[in-house]
């Protein structure tokens, strides 16, 4: 009713009577906002502590209707737990979170008619068939009885596992249980599907089908996906990405926007001595070079030109040489001086433990 | 709140997985068939039959009371099986209330117990045994309300265990001993007093009792019941209420 009468006094910006472009009204520490964006998330300084340990620190973000978020970042970055404060499966410490208007920590029955979830781990009953694994979940969701039976095989129409629908799922491939786990997720039409690394442990070839099949999903089915993964190039998917390190977001934007932090191409550099091949880059052509990884890191506008450059002054010293235009990996790399997929790190791990042990004890799963 | 659909569901899968799996139901029926007939019979030739039960007579109660006590136990501890594998999550993240998901687990534990009791106490013919149809009705009736409370039970087990490796800390430490400190195997009036008192608040106990009083009512002497059955039958009852709102707590504290 309100959105309506503030048009009337042409207090919306989007003025085209389809509805579709219309803000809505939202709670927000006693007054009501008017959303403009049509965020279906919006995320307002979550905290989440871990007894000593922060594993959210105080994030913002807002995410669009029936567009594709990723959210990027390391192991032990903080995504699950988001993702778990969202799923309502973890209260924050402080902080809000809405989700289609709903108050996330405070109304988790209505956030949770409102969200499908595909879980990093399957979830689903490998003891019963693909059918009666949708069925349990229509009638979980409370789906009127005329609808199970139509959307069930809908869902299996479009896993494209309509042929094994009465197999035990324990006989499915692992692209094949992820995508029944992606189609059981939208039985209740969500307006929000959340996906926690959908692709780990698939082989590239399933990799990419899912792919090509969650990119459909926001046309096909009218919903908002919410994606975290670690393999930057699968993000390029995404219309919007935020990038978590540490517990904090510290970039967002397209993949386009997010490439021009790199600054154009980068030039990868193996020397016979890295670090005084860097000094002398840096004095000769005042570029913005660094090092990482073994390897010298040089961001540059024309890379095709600069090689030249770079190979006629110290061209004697040079092992190696790669160019490549920026990837989403050269953004994380530039704004945390680290690959994305690094798991060795000793501190995320144990961090990780930390947390893990803390919910056995505090939270029981 | 409690959500039918969602207890129906969840009754529901419990069910066509104990179908499926033959194995479990060959081994939950031949368990109480070993104890009634190898055990039971042989020490019948030690054991005098008293008030004109003999020992084989006296264990079956007990022995349906063994039956229902493993099969509850076993269907709520899957509990934790759905949490090792994940399938847990789905029925967390779902907008259904905790209480449901404790009722739907009973209920199923209920049944299938009920149900295993039930072709247990078919063989009563063999063991000499007379049992009228408002007996076995009453025998069915009290199975029910025993599982439902047992089931309930290993819910609050189930939410203080996170992996499948507790099951043997749980069958050793709480199964095995409720079971013998029922009064399945031996009267509870002919224990010394300080075992007598464990059997007093273990609620199988009751449950047995209660079947003893149904199943020989009359007999006097060292085999007869030791309470009488409206006890029996209130401690089941308010047991079975105890443990399923426990539960539902315990299940409530998990998110």
């Amino acid at each position: 009713m309100l959105p309506r009468y503030l048009r009337r006094l042409g207090l919306c910006p989007y003025g085209d009577n389809t509805g579709s472009e219309w803000g809505r009204l939202e709670p927000l520490e006693g007054k009501y906002l008017l959303n403009f964006h049509m965020q279906i998330i919006r995320v307002e300084n979550l905290v989440k502590k871990f007894g000593a340990i922060t594993a959210v620190d105080g994030i913002s973000f807002g995410v669009e209707d029936k567009s594709i978020f990723g959210f990027l970042g390391p192991n032990g970055a903080g995504k699950t737990t988001t993702i778990n404060i969202l799923c309502t499966l973890t209260s924050p410490t402080s902080g809000r979170a809405y989700l289609n208007g709903h108050d996330c920590s405070r109304e988790p029955s209505d956030v949770r008619k409102s969200i499908g979830i595909v879980f990093q781990d399957s979830s689903l009953d490998k003891d019963l068939t693909a059918r009666e694994n949708l069925m349990f979940h229509a009638y979980l969701y409370g789906v009127a009885r005329s609808e199970r039976k139509p959307r069930v095989d809908d869902a299996l129409h479009f896993a494209e596992l309509s042929e094994r629908g009465d197999n035990l799922v324990k006989t499915f491939s692992g692209g094949m249980k992820r995508r029944l786990e992606v189609a059981r997720g939208l039985i209740h039409r969500p307006k929000v599907l959340f996906l926690d690394e959908p692709t780990l442990g698939l082989d590239p070839q399933s990799r990419a089908n899912l792919w090509q099949y969650i990119t459909e999903l926001p046309r096909k089915h009218d919903v908002t996906i919410f994606m975290t993964t670690h393999y930057m190039e699968e993000a390029e998917v995404c219309d919007k990405i935020a990038v978590i390190d540490k517990g904090n977001i510290i970039a967002s934007g397209t993949p386009q926007e997010l490439k021009g932090i790199v600054g154009g191409d980068v030039i990868y550099l193996k020397t016979e001595n890295n670090e005084k091949a860097l000094e002398e880059i840096r004095a000769l052509f005042s570029a913005d070079a660094s090092l990482k990884d073994g390897e010298i890191f040089i961001s540059t506008p024309r890379g095709d030109y600069f090689i030249p450059k770079i190979i006629s002054r110290i061209g004697e010293k040079v092992l190696s040489v790669r160019m490549q235009r920026p990837t989403l990996n050269d953004v994380f790399l530039k704004l945390t001086g680290k690959e994305i997929r690094e798991e060795t790190a000793a501190p995320g791990d144990a961090i990780k433990e930390t947390v893990r042990s803390y919910r056995r004890r505090h939270d029981r799963g | 709140m409690i959500e039918a659909n969602a207890v129906y569901v969840i009754v529901a899968r419990e069910f066509k997985k104990f179908i499926r799996e033959k194995s479990r139901l060959v081994s939950t029926i031949a368990r109480p068939l070993v104890w009634l007939f190898l055990v039971g019979g042989g020490m019948s030739r030690l054991v005098p039959a008293g008030g004109g039960v003999s020992y084989i007579q006296f264990i079956f109660p007990g022995i349906l009371g063994m039956t229902i006590l493993f099969s509850s136990i076993f269907s709520s501890i899957s509990i934790i099986w759905d949490k090792e594998f994940g399938f847990m999550k789905e029925i967390l993240v779902a907008p259904i209330s905790r209480f449901s998901v404790v009722v739907g687990k009973a209920t199923s534990g209920m049944i299938l117990s009920t149900l295993q009791a039930a072709i247990i106490l078919a063989f009563f013919p063999f063991l000499g045994l007379r049992i009228g149809i408002p007996q076995i009705a009453g025998v069915i009736l009290v199975s029910a309300v025993l599982s439902f409370s047992i089931a309930s039970f290993g819910i609050v087990l189930a939410s203080f265990y996170e992996s499948y490796e507790s099951f043997s800390v749980i069958m050793n430490f709480i199964v095995m001993p409720m079971f013998f400190l029922s009064g399945a195997m031996y009267p509870v009036k002919l224990m010394p007093p300080v075992l007598r008192f464990f059997t007093k608040i273990n609620p199988l106990t009751f449950g047995i009792d209660a079947l003893k009083n149904l199943i020989f009512p009359l007999v006097e002497g060292k085999m007869s019941p030791d309470f009488p059955l409206l006890l029996d039958v209130s401690v089941i009852c308010g047991t079975a209420v105890l443990f399923v709102i426990l539960g539902g707590k315990s299940f409530e504290r998990q998110t």
